[in-house]
């Protein structure tokens, strides 16, 4: 069942298009993977999912509902969470203020406080903390949690990976299987392509805003992704 | 795209500004002959006008050129008015002679008063301006030699100083307050024109961008600052001059000097030479023809700005500019390409 | 000089001043918006206890119950319906916008009430003092208004810390765009900001008309003196304004015991001594 879709999705920032006619599906359950150069629009389209940006009503289907039209909080309680590029968490609250700040929408499901906890057991001793106070992955983690915590179908992850030494990418990345295995659909945009294929099963590539390739993540042609990739 | 050699070169004017400039020499004409055609009655009204129009042109070179949102260009007003005052009074001086130093005491006392001012930003300097001139407004009125709260009187030597006619005198106050006006404008005009003028658009439009391409944003804004202060005491000076009286709360009062000239440049176009003019001539017009309802007409304005900031941020002149492309006086600078050559004529 | 006096009176009268600045703080905190009508909305309360002092015979402290609801509803919708609208444009459109509110309240109030002084009566308590050994005598008012001022802002800081409410508006005054990422109606926030702004400026607009006769045109000093408070006190730090409020009555007493017609000369001078030495304010905590 196709829980997102995308038709012809084109957006702006003021005069300057940085989106042209983007056609992408995530099916329900998937973990889908987007990948592309600095600049190739993928945080800008995650953004105009998200309804940070706006777009036509047709342009963005969610459950089959256009929702291109409305504003983010209302697209929260629909069911999109967003995990944003270079976590944007909230310096003035706590670790576990920042979790509690997820819930605001007040959808019901399975993720609460303790079940965040059980996915990241670090974050418990930590949640009287300022989030400032945070290492660059602990932070990340706090960062996923808050999207969780508003119990959504679909969670939308922007550069996870952003600033975090290797051993921590491969820890989160773990935790986002778990997630994925209990039924959240997962759309990521990544920087490291490795991580990004490994983790989805579909993926699609941006170049300067147009979608240049997609496919399957399994088996495929490394060398073709390059090409696509860089516009080659 | 072109190919070829094409010149390009910097134009100044428009057609517009041309049938404009024709226009605008007859009505100066008309003007500067009133004294001749016109009665007392007229010539103060005009005279109004002219200053108005000129403080309103000071506020907008400082807040909507240099992005200085000042509620406390009043101080000046008052600066100036009182330096008249006391040059001529206590001090004994020439009536002309007092109002060419009225014009720079002010701009002097505009640099300590910017020392405290330029530390605030955005909303927080607009406050503190409007803090800076009830401190001058609260220190004249406990002065004595200044006449305390109760204000000094212009006497009548010192208005014979400018004629013992009194029709004589009309003509040559109004006459100066005209040129006065004429000379604020020109100065902004120029400035607008001028290298300064387009560091200030640059500054407008990004501060941190004109900053990393050297322009000096601060000393910039501080002449600025400077130059209209001493401009805006020049205005006092007149305006009181015609009072003849002037009082802590009168001439420091925000309401007369600086509300309504702050809605008469947001409703006829911040940011614009000719938005000034728009919002001044509707003041006037909704002035005069509200003033048996008192103050109504101030709440009126009041809510016609709302309006204004909120559906069409650049005013009447604004929404002209962006339907017609128009402009009157000449600024900006617009690249245009010479004929193409004809290669094929090598 | 007698210096206990002058540093009792003027600190009670910081009690005053915090609890005009109260607004004006969340205001700026949480919307980032200067509101240049906020000494206008407390005349505003004070003339709305007025009314009701007059048509219901209550006295100015039980009128609060009307006038502090009507005041929230008033904060509301001019948050809901004008002052959202402004908060994108950058600096011009909240200051003039504010501005013209500003005026068309004062205005308003002039056309409606004349610019007579009028007074809310609250009785005995208006000049009730306390006495002490040594010959000190305390105003029971201001020391009444202090409390409330300390109250007022205990009260806050729990909202803020303690409270689902509170939390959102700590992270939209922190990141507003990603707050409505995690599902906070910014708007409909903001509206209820102003509302409890309000309910604050309506206990500081009856407090002061008891204490001060007021007229239409007692706004803008109001702002001042509030804004005075804040910026002494340093931008973002409730208890600071608190502070801000004493220093600015202390100087103000200074001011007022060397000459009565000093008094506020003398606040406006020692806030733009601080201005210019310490810009930042005594206890700054915010991140602008």
């Amino acid at each position: 069942m196709t829980l997102l879709r995308t038709q012809n999705l084109s957006a702006f920032y003021g005069d300057f298009q940085a989106l042209f006619d983007i056609n992408v599906s995530v099916e329900q359950g998937e973990t889908v993977a987007i990948i592309g150069a600095n600049g190739a629009g993928k945080t800008t389209f995650l953004r105009a999912v998200a309804g940070a940006i706006e777009t036509a009503a047709e342009m963005v289907l969610f459950d089959g509902q256009p929702i291109g039209h409305k504003t983010p909080h209302e697209i929260v309680r629909l069911g999109i969470a967003m995990v944003p590029e270079g976590r944007r968490l909230f310096p003035s609250l706590s670790v576990e203020e920042n979790l509690q700040l997820g819930s605001h929408s007040e959808r019901t499901g399975p993720w609460t406080l303790k079940r965040v906890y059980e996915l990241f057991p670090q974050l418990y001793d930590l949640r009287q903390l300022p989030a400032p106070a945070l290492s660059g992955g602990q932070q990340q983690m706090t960062a996923v949690g808050r999207g969780l915590m508003s119990n959504p179908r679909l969670l939308l992850c922007d550069e996870l990976s952003l600033g975090l030494a290797p051993v921590v990418i491969r820890d989160i990345y773990q935790c986002l299987g778990a997630i994925a295995a209990e039924g959240v659909t997962v759309m990521l945009v990544e920087q490291d392509i490795n991580r990004a294929l490994d983790a989805s099963s579909r993926f699609y590539c941006f170049q300067e805003g147009r979608l240049a390739l997609t496919a399957p993540t399994k088996n495929f042609d490394r060398a073709a992704i390059t090409a696509a990739y860089f516009g080659l | 795209m072109a190919t070829g050699s094409q010149s390009v070169y910097v134009e100044r004017a428009t057609k517009a500004s041309r049938v404009f400039a024709f226009f605008a020499v007859a009505l100066l004409v008309a003007l500067v002959s009133m004294p001749w055609w016109g009665d007392a009655g007229d010539m103060r009204l005009v005279g109004e006008m002219a200053y108005y129009l000129a403080l309103a042109q000071l506020w907008n070179l400082l807040a909507g050129y240099a992005g200085l949102v000042s509620v406390g260009q009043q101080a000046f007003v008052g600066l100036g008015g009182y330096a008249l005052f006391y040059l001529t009074g206590p001090m004994n001086l020439n009536v002309y002679l007092a109002l060419l130093i009225a014009g720079p005491f002010a701009g002097l006392m505009a640099i300590p008063v910017s020392f405290a001012v330029f530390r605030l930003r955005g909303a927080y300097f607009a406050v503190g301006t409007w803090v800076v001139s009830e401190v001058f407004a609260l220190s004249a009125s406990l002065i004595a030699v200044l006449g305390a709260g109760s204000g000094l009187s212009l006497t009548v030597p010192i208005l014979r100083e400018i004629s013992p006619v009194r029709d004589v005198r009309d003509s040559i106050l109004y006459l100066m307050t005209l040129a006065a006006s004429l000379f604020v404008f020109a100065i902004v005009y120029l400035l607008l024109r001028s290298r300064h003028g387009l560091a200030l658009t640059a500054i407008r439009d990004s501060e941190p961008a004109s900053a990393s391409l050297g322009v000096n944003t601060f000393r910039t804004k501080f002449i600025i600052y400077l130059a209209t202060a001493a401009c805006t005491g020049l205005i006092g000076g007149l305006i009181f001059l015609q009072k003849l009286r002037i009082s802590p709360e009168a001439g420091f009062s925000i309401n007369d000097w600086t509300v309504v000239v702050i809605f008469m440049v947001v409703i006829g176009g911040i940011g614009t030479l000719e938005g000034p003019f728009i919002g001044m001539l509707i003041f006037i017009v909704m002035r005069e023809l509200l003033a048996d309802y008192g103050t109504i007409y101030l709440m009126l304005m009041g809510a016609i700005a709302i309006a204004v900031m909120l559906k069409a941020p650049f005013g009447i002149w604004g929404w002209v500019v962006q339907r017609y492309g128009l402009q009157l006086f000449p600024v900006g600078r617009r690249l245009t390409l010479a004929p193409l050559e004809d290669l094929s004529k090598r | 000089m007698d210096w206990l006096n002058i540093l009792i009176q003027g600190g009670l009268l910081g009690g005053f001043y915090a609890l005009f600045a109260i607004g004006l703080s969340m205001s700026f905190g949480i919307m980032r918006l200067v509101n240049i009508a906020h000494g206008d909305l407390i005349v505003l309360s004070a003339y709305v206890a007025l009314v009701v002092t007059e048509d219901t015979g209550l006295d100015p402290f039980s009128s609060l119950i009307i006038v502090v609801p009507v005041m929230f509803a008033l904060g509301y919708a001019l948050q809901r319906g004008l002052l959202n609208q402004t908060l994108s444009g950058g600096l011009l459109p909240p200051l003039l916008v504010t501005f013209g509110i500003s005026i068309i309240i004062q205005n308003g109030l002039l056309q409606g009430f004349g610019a007579y002084d009028h007074r809310l009566k609250e009785g005995f308590i208006e000049t009730a003092s306390l006495r002490f050994p040594g010959g000190l005598s305390v105003g029971v008012y201001p020391l009444v208004v202090f409390a409330v001022a300390v109250f007022a802002i205990a009260g806050l800081q729990l909202l803020f810390y303690r409270t689902r409410l509170g939390r959102a508006f700590r992270a939209v005054s922190d990141d507003a765009d990603t707050a409505e990422l995690m599902g906070i109606d910014n708007r409909k926030l903001y509206a209820v900001a102003l509302g409890i702004a309000m309910i604050f400026t309506a206990i500081a607009g009856v407090l002061f008309g008891i204490r001060t006769i007021f007229a239409p045109s007692a706004g803008p000093i109001r702002l001042i003196l509030a804004f005075e408070a804040v910026i002494i006190g340093g931008l973002g730090n409730m208890w600071g304004t608190l502070i801000g409020g004493m220093v600015l009555g202390v100087a103000q007493a200074v001011g007022a015991a060397l000459d009565p017609t000093w008094q506020i000369l003398a606040g406006h001078l020692a806030f733009l001594a601080i201005l210019i030495v310490r810009p930042s304010g005594l206890f700054p905590r915010t991140r602008d």
